[in-house]
C-alpha cells in the first residue's frame, strides 16, 4: 500500500514537473506554425469587387456564355441533369430575378430596346455584411480581410442554413456525387467536391494567389466584367462607379453586395 | 426500471413490432440517402429545407410543452398534475429525440456533425439551438428518471433534482425561442422575418403539446388502470383552448401586418399559401385544411359544454394537433422558400423515400415514447397514485 503510494506520488510528480517543462521546451525549440510564403505575384486588396457592366455584355453573340465556362472549367463545377440540383457559379437571368424588388415593369421595354432583352449575369456577391457567414454553424464559410466570402468543402456539415441565409440564391448543395457530372476537362489543381456539401463563387481566390485575374473576368472579350480593389480610388472599378449610375442587387436589406451592375 | 418495459399484453408487443418495422423501414431509407446524397429527397436548390426540417421546428413545440405541466405543478404547487408531470417529461424526451434525428437525417454530411462542437460558432443560431435542445434533453432525461426512480422506491426525489426543475422551465421556453430565431433573423426571407415569430412558436407549442398529451391521457385511461383524473384532463383542455386562441390572434396579427401594408415581398409569400401565386398552388389545399381544422378545434375548446364532454375533447384535441402540424411543421418552413429570393417558384414535394424516413424517425420517438411510458405507468400503478411531495 506504502509503495503503491510513494509510487503514485513519484509519477504525479514527475508529471507536474514535465507540465512546468513546457515553456522551457517551447523556449528552445522554434514550435511556430508553419509559415506559408505568400506568391510575390499575388494580386492584393482591401475590398475586391466586380461590376457586371450589361451594356458591354449585349455586344456578345447571344447565347455566349463564355464567362461560365471558364468558370465551369477551372473549378470543375458540375452540369447536374436536374434542374432542381443544379450548381451555380456565375449564371445567367432575366432582370425581373436579378432585381425583382425594383418592380419596374416599364424597364422591360429599356431592357428590350437598350440590352436586346438579354439575361444579366449573376454570382455571390461577396457581401461585405454576408448573412451566410453571420449563420454558419461551423466557420465553414467566412469572409476574408479583402472581402471574398469563401467557402471551406472539407469543414461544411451540409447544414444549408447559408442557402436559408443568402438572399440571392447564389449556393448551391450538392444534392448527389457532383463528379459524374463535371462535364469539362477536370482541373488537377483545384478540388472536386463531394455529395452533401455547398459550394459558389469564390471570386477565383486561388487564382489572385497566383497573380491571376478571375477566370470569368478574363474569358469576357467584350469586358462586360471589370475587377478590382474598390477601396482603391485609382482603380479600374472606381473609375466604372465614378463614370457610370450603378446599382446593387437587394441594396434595402443591407448586406452590401460587392458585384455593381451598370445597366 | 427499464425492464418493467419488456413484458406487456399484446397489443403493447404487437404495437412494439410495428414501431420497429417502420424504424427499420426509415433506417433502411436512410442508409440509401447516406449512400447517393440528400438529391433522393424531393428538396431543391430553391426549396432547401423540407420535410425533415419542418418536422423538427413541429417537434420543439411538442417538447417545449412539458413545460406547461412542470410550472403549474412545481412553481405553483398544483397537485392536480402530480401524476402526469412525468407524462409530459418523458414526451419532451421523445420530442428532442426526434428534433435531433431529423436535424442529422437532414444534414448533407451526417459525419461532420460535430463540427458543430469543434468549431463552435455563437455567433450561429444553430450553434445555440444545438446547445438548448441537448440541454433539454439531459434535464427532461434526468428529471424524469430521478423523480421516477425515487417513487418506485417509495422515497422523495433527492432534493439536488429541485434546482434543475426549476431550470427546466426558462430552458423550455429557450428552445422554442432560439428555433424562432432560426428563422426570424434571415434578411430576405419576408415569409419568416418577423418579430412575433418566437411568441407564435409559443402559443402553438403550448396548444399542439397540451392537446397530444390530454389524447395520450384519454387513451391510458381508456385501455391501462393508469387515470391521469379528469379534472387533470379538464386543466389542460383550457391550457390549449387559451393556447389555441393566442396563436389564432398572432396569425391574424401576420395577416393585417402583411396585406395592409402590402409590401411585395411579405405578401408573395401569404398569397402562395393562402391562394397559390402564378399557377403554383401545392400548398393551399394543406392551408384550408389548417385554417378550418384550426377555427373548428378553437371553437370545441373554447365552449366549455364541449371541451367537457368526454367524446367531443379528443376531436378537438387531434384537430389542433393535424392543425398545427400543418402550420408548423409543413407550410412554415417550405413557404418560406415560396418564392425564392429571385422570385421564381419552385414546389416541394417529398419523395417516397423521404418520407419513409421521416415515418422512421417518428416511429423512433414513439419507440421511446411507449418505453417510457410503460416504465412511468408501470411503477405507478405499483406504487399507488401518490402525489411527490415537495
Amino acid at each position: 500500500m506504502d509503495s503503491t503510494r510513494r509510487h503514485f506520488l513519484k509519477i504525479a510528480g514527475l508529471s507536474v514537473l514535465g507540465l512546468g517543462a513546457r515553456p522551457l521546451i517551447d523556449a528552445i525549440a522554434d514550435v511556430g506554425q508553419p509559415k506559408v510564403e505568400p506568391n510575390p505575384n499575388a494580386l492584393v486588396g482591401k475590398r475586391w469587387a466586380m461590376i457586371v457592366d450589361q451594356k458591354k455584355c449585349l455586344k456578345a453573340k447571344e447565347g455566349c456564355k463564355d464567362c461560365v465556362l471558364a468558370c465551369h472549367r477551372v473549378h470543375n463545377v458540375p452540369d447536374m441533369p436536374n434542374p432542381k440540383q443544379a450548381v451555380k457559379w456565375i449564371w445567367q437571368a432575366p432582370f425581373e430575378e436579378v432585381f425583382p424588388e425594383v418592380g419596374n415593369v416599364y424597364m422591360a421595354e429599356y431592357m428590350k430596346d437598350s440590352l436586346k432583352g438579354l439575361p444579366l449575369m449573376l454570382l455571390c456577391n461577396h457581401c461585405d455584411n454576408p448573412p451566410c457567414v453571420r449563420v454558419c454553424p461551423t466557420k465553414a464559410t467566412f469572409r476574408r480581410d479583402d472581402g471574398i466570402v469563401m467557402m471551406d468543402f472539407h469543414r461544411c456539415i451540409g447544414c444549408r442554413y447559408c442557402m436559408a441565409a443568402c438572399p440571392f440564391g447564389a449556393r448551391s448543395l450538392n444534392w448527389l456525387d457532383p463528379r459524374p457530372f463535371i462535364k469539362t476537362e477536370l482541373n488537377m489543381e483545384f478540388p472536386t467536391r463531394t455529395r452533401g456539401v455547398v459550394e459558389k463563387c469564390n471570386f477565383c481566390d486561388e487564382r489572385l494567389a497566383k497573380g491571376l485575374i478571375p477566370a470569368c473576368v478574363e474569358a469576357c472579350k467584350d469586358k462586360a466584367l471589370v475587377f478590382g480593389d474598390v477601396l482603391d480610388p485609382n482603380s479600374e472599378v472606381r473609375a466604372l462607379l465614378r463614370q457610370h449610375p450603378s446599382t446593387r442587387r437587394k441594396q434595402h436589406l443591407g448586406t452590401q453586395p460587392q458585384v455593381y451592375y451598370i445597366l | 426500471m427499464l425492464e418493467k418495459a419488456l413484458t406487456g399484453n399484446k397489443g403493447y408487443l404487437l404495437w412494439i413490432a410495428f414501431l420497429l418495422i417502420v424504424v427499420g423501414t426509415g433506417f433502411s431509407s436512410y442508409l440509401k440517402q447516406l449512400s447517393t446524397g440528400l438529391g433522393i429527397t424531393g428538396m431543391s436548390r430553391d426549396v432547401s429545407w423540407g420535410l425533415y426540417i419542418g418536422q423538427f421546428t413541429f417537434l420543439v413545440g411538442v417538447a417545449a410543452s412539458a413545460v406547461m405541466l412542470v410550472l403549474p405543478y412545481y412553481l405553483h404547487n398544483y397537485k392536480v398534475f402530480g401524476k402526469i408531470t412525468i407524462l409530459g417529461e418523458f414526451l419532451a424526451v421523445a420530442s428532442v429525440t426526434m428534433c435531433l434525428s431529423f436535424i442529422i437525417a437532414d444534414l448533407g454530411q451526417p459525419a461532420r456533425a460535430f463540427n458543430v462542437l469543434l468549431y463552435a460558432t455563437p455567433q450561429s443560431v444553430l450553434f445555440w439551438d444545438m446547445v438548448v435542445l441537448n440541454g433539454y434533453l439531459f434535464l427532461n432525461i434526468v428529471i424524469g428518471w430521478t423523480v421516477l426512480g425515487a417513487e418506485s422506491r417509495g422515497a422523495p426525489p433527492p432534493s439536488w433534482v429541485k434546482p434543475l426543475i426549476y431550470l427546466s422551465i426558462p430552458w423550455a421556453i429557450s428552445i422554442h425561442t432560439v428555433t424562432a430565431f432560426l428563422y426570424a433573423g434571415l434578411p430576405g426571407r419576408g415569409f419568416w422575418l418577423t418579430a412575433i415569430m418566437a411568441p407564435r412558436f409559443l402559443g402553438s407549442a403550448f396548444a399542439s403539446g397540451p392537446a397530444l398529451l390530454i389524447l395520450f391521457c384519454m387513451f391510458l385511461r381508456k385501455f391501462t388502470k393508469f387515470d391521469a383524473g379528469w379534472t387533470a384532463i379538464q386543466s389542460l383542455a383550457k391550457i390549449v383552448a387559451y393556447a389555441m386562441v393566442i396563436s389564432v390572434f398572432f396569425f391574424l396579427c401576420e395577416i393585417f401586418t402583411v396585406y395592409y401594408s402590402q409590401i411585395p415581398e411579405h405578401i408573395y409569400h401569404f398569397t402562395y399559401l393562402l391562394s397559390g401565386l402564378h399557377g403554383h398552388s401545392a400548398l393551399t389545399p394543406w392551408m384550408w385544411a389548417c385554417m378550418i381544422m384550426g377555427i373548428t378545434a378553437t371553437v370545441l375548446m373554447i365552449i366549455p359544454a364541449t371541451r367537457n364532454s368526454e367524446q367531443v375533447l379528443p376531436i378537438g384535441c387531434a384537430l389542433v394537433f393535424f392543425s398545427l402540424w400543418i402550420e408548423k411543421g409543413i407550410s412554415l418552413v417550405l413557404v418560406g422558400f415560396i418564392p425564392s429570393p429571385l422570385e421564381t417558384l419552385t414546389e416541394y414535394v417529398p419523395t417516397l423515400r423521404e418520407i419513409s424516413i421521416t415515418l422512421g424517425v417518428w416511429g423512433l420517438g414513439f419507440l421511446i415514447l411507449t418505453i417510457l411510458y410503460k416504465v412511468a405507468i408501470t411503477v405507478r400503478l405499483t406504487e399507488g397514485p401518490q402525489t411527490v411531495e415537495h
